[in-house]
């Protein structure tokens, strides 16, 4: 499953992003193109500004470059982004999944009664995730794997054209890593999904990624897993693996 | 008790008030802004003194408008991350609070500032109880079109923005109305327990509830029944009328924590 060829349907063009805090450069001149149906992972030491690009996809912060998102079928439009984040404020919040969800995908009042509609919708949706069990579960009660599930589930309803991961794996244990990477595998095939994911998981990243790209403020190496766990610039920071 | 018009009033005004406070709180809690709401409340003095210095007869006007100023400028430093968010509300409302007072203290009057800071509620006019409901009929609607953009904001503003939420719209008409319904309030509460009213009956549902509905339905009953009965207590008790809302909510919260502690132990 792993390591499929892109469809080439359709494109993200991040051309020439630059961002400076004050000053400092955090991104300097970075170019990428994600095709549909490829995960692609971004490495870089601390303060390599991995989180900082994902902003900027996200348009988060004002930066120099265009993002451009072009599908053969429907042309140029603009594109639409799910979005799995590294933290989220539900300490003690008495939000089930149902609350969670039904916040950011329907416009039906969770504070109110029950929309039997959008409940269900949710249900087959969070299904595909193996999560349809926890839609009444307090957010604040799930574990890391089951919130991982629920997250994906939100950042997939609809569908996007790009799915950006923020270290989303962190606090789960090998088997649900394990479980985590089948998963957007399979995503990216049946949805032939463009997937941005940071991520330090090297074995992972080897056995699932199309596409490595090593940040330190510019792209300073990319290609397959192997290309990039290879070169210079990656042993010099991480070492050999 | 009803046979006088200020009970009248001040129950009128306290069947509006108190199911406002259970609402708004539930999202000042979850949103972490207890403090942002106190800060909102020593704006008032400023806004009171603002308001004798240019001759405004209304204290109302000079207040809300003070305080939604104050509360846009305080959302908008918070999001430049200069320092951390307590730091800046606190030099923010300190510097607010003191302002407010010299003005006021000038020629040694300090009548003004003792009342506002206890507050009374049988001073309310019926003009004012249509004022409350305006602001109830707003909140309500806020409620219903702007609660979940609110509440994915609270889950993370990042996330929300990528579902097509306008985050910073949100925030400043949430942060508005916070303002709104503290200034409003504050003649018949008094700056010292309106934050109370505010965070003690979402806290207090919070310990209990087990969903978003849960949460609202009990904040807002906490909230009433507080508000109904401290009315009752403090009128034939002689006592005034704030302090003991505010007793008889934070007896509602302390069940609640043991209730809680049970439930999960």
């Amino acid at each position: 499953m792993e390591n499929k060829k892109s469809c080439g349907d359709c494109c993200t063009k991040i051309n020439n992003i630059s961002f400076k805090a004050g000053k400092q450069v955090i991104l300097d001149d970075v170019s990428l193109h994600i095709h549909c149906g490829s995960l692609n992972v971004i490495i870089g030491k601390n303060g390599a500004g991995k989180s900082t690009l994902l902003r900027a996809i996200l348009g988060e912060i004002k930066h120099e470059g265009t993002i451009d998102f072009n599908s053969k079928s429907d042309g140029k439009r603009s594109i639409k982004l799910g979005y799995v984040p590294q933290k989220l404020n539900v300490e003690n919040s008495p939000m089930t999944v149902y609350d969670m969800a039904g916040s950011l995908c329907s416009n039906s009042p969770v504070f109110i009664k029950k929309n039997k509609k959008v409940y269900k919708e949710l249900q087959e949706h969070l299904k595909e995730f193996g999560a349809e069990d926890l839609i009444d579960s307090k957010v604040s009660r799930l574990s890391g794997g089951e919130l991982q599930r629920v997250m994906m589930a939100i950042a997939t309803m609809p569908y996007p054209d790009l799915l950006i991961l923020d270290e989303p794996i962190s606090g789960m244990d090998k088997n649900g890593k394990e479980q985590f990477y089948s998963q957007i595998s399979r995503l990216k095939v049946d949805h032939d999904l463009a997937i941005i994911m940071v991520s330090h998981d090297f074995e992972y990243i080897k056995k699932y990624a199309d596409k490595v790209i090593m940040l330190d403020k510019k792209v300073v190496a990319k290609g397959t897993p192997d290309e990039v766990f290879a070169s210079k610039e990656f042993i010099d920071t991480f070492g050999s693996i | 008790m009803l046979d006088y018009e200020f009970m009248r009033n001040a129950l009128f005004a306290i069947l509006i008030i108190t199911p406002l406070f259970g609402l708004i709180g539930t999202m000042v809690v979850n949103n972490k802004m207890a403090f942002f709401s106190d800060a909102l409340g020593h704006s008032a003095y400023t806004g009171i003194a603002i308001g004798m210095l240019i001759g405004v007869s209304n204290n109302f006007i000079s207040m809300a408008i003070f305080a939604i100023l104050f509360a846009i400028l305080l959302n908008k430093i918070n999001d430049s991350k200069i320092a951390s968010k307590d730091t800046i509300i606190s030099v923010f409302s300190s510097t607010a609070i003191a302002v407010g007072l010299v003005i006021l203290t000038k020629n040694g009057n300090y009548t003004e500032i003792s009342n506002y800071l206890i507050g009374d509620i049988l001073n309310i006019l019926p003009q004012e109880i249509f004022i409350l409901l305006g602001i109830f009929a707003l909140v309500v609607l806020f409620w219903i079109f702007g609660f979940n953009k609110l509440l994915g904001i609270s889950v993370n503003p990042t996330l929300a923005k990528s579902k097509g939420i306008n985050v910073k719209l949100i925030e400043n008409i949430f942060v508005i109305l916070v303002a709104l319904i503290v200034t409003v309030s504050i003649k018949w509460v008094g700056i010292l327990i309106i934050n109370s009213l505010l965070i003690l009956p979402a806290a207090a549902s919070r310990n209990i509830s087990k969903n978003m509905r849960q949460y609202h339905l009990w904040a807002v009953l906490f909230s009433i029944v507080s508000g109904i009965l401290g009315l009752v207590i403090s009128y034939y008790q002689g006592i005034s009328t704030g302090p003991t809302i505010v007793i008889i909510s934070s007896i509602i919260y302390f069940i609640t924590f043991a209730l809680r502690r049970f439930s999960i132990d």
